[in-house]
């Protein structure tokens, strides 16, 4: 250990090791919340928004948007809690349908089908964990 | 000679037991009924068929049973507000649509269950949106008692209103497939990808029962 050289390699390791286990740490959460999402899109979603989010023509709106999905992020929470009987246009398509309500779903599984959500059908925004989704939930307008 | 009278009708067996063509089977309720034919008693077989009926489609028309003559059909139970097995059903039923399309003995009929809230225009405004054009696929509504007898007495398919259900009906997802003679030749759950499959299998097969 007298060899600075040495010594400063071993401390550049030791930091990238331990930066190395925080990243597969994120991880780790992000594909937990995918997972979980996974699932809970195919008990509550995927009968009307298909299983390649891709909806039905023009009665369910897909999920494919990416551009609808990243402006109305903050929004997603309140949509899947709440349902929606607004007229929205995704893909340059009015919907006006009724989409459900979810009140018994936990702030956890929201989060969950939201990280689902914007990470698959060619979205791709990341983790969006349960206090983002408290946030959110919190904000919806009634 | 009585030999290759025999051989003739030997080999005339042979090839009507390979050409036979498949058939499918024949559902629903029977009964054995005594006819008589050139003097004779003869006990032939009844089979279950669809009545007569009188709807009004999704362009205010009247649609009956007259319509469906010489076609064969699939018919389902529906809402248009339903939230849960329809869009599967409807978006399985939709590719089997497209397949026939413009077929002129090919029929598809979609009975709503929501006597209420189903009216012509939305119907049309259904059909519409779900890319569906013209009169192939008749989305039809009548009465709450014509509707439900129909399908529990003659197509078997489980309907009622329910307030605890998604949407506020329950219903059974079954795609039945009715021949030109009105009787049930199928009943395939339509959320399932592969018994949808196997209908568009057997509408090909019953197609060519017709066929010499």
């Amino acid at each position: 250990m007298r060899n600075p050289l040495l010594y400063s390699i071993l401390i550049f390791l030791c930091a990238a090791s331990v930066l190395e286990a925080c990243q597969s740490d994120n991880e780790l959460n992000y594909a937990r919340y995918y997972t979980s999402g996974k699932q809970l899109y195919d008990l509550h979603c995927q009968n009307c928004h298909n299983a390649d989010g891709t909806g039905l023509n023009a009665l369910i709106p897909p999920l494919t948007d990416t551009a609808f999905l990243k402006n109305n992020r903050n929004k997603l929470s309140c949509i899947i809690r709440h349902g929606l009987s607004d007229t929205i246009s995704v893909n340059g398509i009015l919907y006006s349908g009724v989409m459900p309500a979810n009140h018994e779903m936990a702030e956890i599984d929201v989060a969950a089908l939201v990280t689902y959500i914007t990470n698959s059908f060619g979205n791709k925004q990341g983790l969006y964990d349960v206090s983002r989704a408290g946030t959110d939930l919190k904000n919806c307008a009634e | 000679m009585k030999i290759t009278y025999l051989l003739v009708a030997g080999f005339a067996i042979l090839t009507s037991c390979t050409q036979q063509k498949k058939k499918l089977p024949i559902l629903g309720e029977r009964e054995p009924v005594e006819k008589t034919v050139d003097g004779k008693k003869i006990t032939d077989t009844l089979y279950q068929t669809i009545p007569a009926f009188s709807f009004i489609n999704q362009d205010s028309a009247v649609v009956t049973d007259k319509d469906f003559d010489g076609k064969i059909y699939v018919a389902d139970f529906f809402f248009t507000t339903c939230p849960s097995i329809c869009p599967v059903m409807h978006r399985n039923l939709f590719s089997v649509y497209e397949k026939f399309k413009d077929q002129p003995d090919v029929k598809f009929l979609s009975h709503t269950i929501d006597f209420k809230y189903d009216t012509p225009a939305k119907l049309r405004e259904y059909a519409n949106k779900l890319g569906v054009k013209g009169t192939q696929w008749e989305f039809l509504r009548g009465s709450k008692d014509s509707v439900y007898t129909l399908a529990e007495r003659h197509y078997k398919v489980a309907v009622q209103e329910d307030k605890l259900a998604p949407g506020g009906f329950a219903h059974q997802g079954w795609f039945i497939l009715i021949d030109k003679e009105k009787r049930m030749r199928g009943a395939y759950d339509g959320t399932n990808k592969e018994q949808v499959e196997q209908m568009v299998a057997d509408m090909h097969t019953l197609l060519n029962e017709y066929k010499d």
